[in-house]
């Protein structure tokens, strides 16, 4: 799992969300564990987008549910 | 000054009832934002209104349009705080005789272009916490009128849309409520008879045509920080007609 994504995600996650760093673990749910609500969740993927330069369609919000989950997305859409 | 350094948008910004709640905001001290489909006729408004208002055209039908218009009102003059849907068009005509292209056109500006404007705004109002979306729809939106199918429909349409918004925005402190004139002096309503004129002035417990200035009030009340929990509802300002 690539360090540098992760950081920007979590950067990114702490941000949007307002969470603390040290919570923001790879395993980290970001509904469960983090207190996003589905606004939450679009405004995320729209910041996620915009760090990233990427799209992130839809059908695979659905997909991404924790932290990790989120580096490994990008980190496949950015070896593409 | 309830409105100081506020960033109000207004579209349809050139005439009658937009250039009335454009004036108020900016009255109240607001940086107000005034969008017409020429940059004359908005120019127009700002220079009459004064204070630190700025023109913008833009098509609001256009979404590419009002993606850059958006950009612009940022980076002039900030995050808005208020959006005010109110440009609006009429192309009458009896159903069967209703040109397609008159039915798209007024749908496109009056209700496609409210969604454009609030989708742009609804981003930065959300990060914000804070934020106010007024459609301006019509007592006809709730009654219906023979010759206007496709305005009646986009007006009846704005209610439904700011009642979703309500509901998705209501979290993040940003509300959307929505205000119904009744007959209004304008260019809009200057074609009307002088006897539905005279049905009007019998028939409304007012006695009076509204006043667009009637609407700014309305407008600028459902504005307000105070005015929170107040959503998802739309404001009749009539006179009383339809009672």
């Amino acid at each position: 799992m690539s360090e540098d994504i992760l950081n920007r995600v979590t950067k990114v996650t702490v941000e949007e969300l307002g969470v603390k760093a040290e919570e923001v673990t790879v395993a980290a749910s970001f509904t469960e564990d983090l207190g996003a609500d589905s606004l939450d969740v679009v405004e995320l993927v729209m910041a996620f987008e915009d760090e990233f330069g990427i799209e992130i369609p839809d059908e695979d919000v659905s997909e991404i549910k924790t932290i990790g989950d989120v580096v490994n997305y990008i980190q496949k859409k950015s070896g593409e | 000054m309830s409105f100081q350094d506020q960033v109000v948008i207004v579209t349809g910004a050139s005439r009658g009832i937009g250039r009335a709640i454009a004036a108020a905001f900016a009255a109240k001290g607001a940086k107000v934002a005034c969008v017409a489909t020429t940059l004359a006729n908005a120019t127009a408004t700002a220079e009459t209104i004064g204070g630190s208002a700025r023109a913008y055209a833009c098509d609001v039908s256009d979404s590419a349009s009002v993606e850059v218009l958006f950009e612009a009102i940022l980076a002039d003059l900030g995050t808005p705080s208020v959006l005010v849907n109110n440009a609006g068009i009429t192309r009458d005509g009896l159903i069967i005789r209703m040109k397609e292209e008159d039915w798209d056109r007024v749908l496109a500006v009056n209700l496609k272009g409210a969604y454009n404007c609030t989708r742009a705004a609804a981003k930065p109002m959300m990060k914000a916490r804070y934020g106010r979306i007024i459609n301006i729809t019509s007592i006809i939106g709730q009654t219906g009128a023979a010759g206007q199918a496709n305005y009646a429909a986009s007006k009846a349409g704005l209610i439904g849309l700011t009642k979703s918004i309500a509901k998705e925005l209501g979290s993040r402190n940003v509300t959307c409520n929505a205000v119904a004139p009744g007959f209004i002096t304008t260019d809009m309503t200057a074609e009307l008879s002088d006897d539905f004129r005279a049905h009007v002035e019998k028939s409304a417990p007012a006695g009076r045509l509204g006043t667009p200035e009637d609407i700014a009030g309305a407008v600028v009340f459902l504005a307000e920080a105070s005015s929170s929990y107040i959503t998802g509802q739309t404001l009749t300002v009539d006179g009383g007609l339809s009672l």
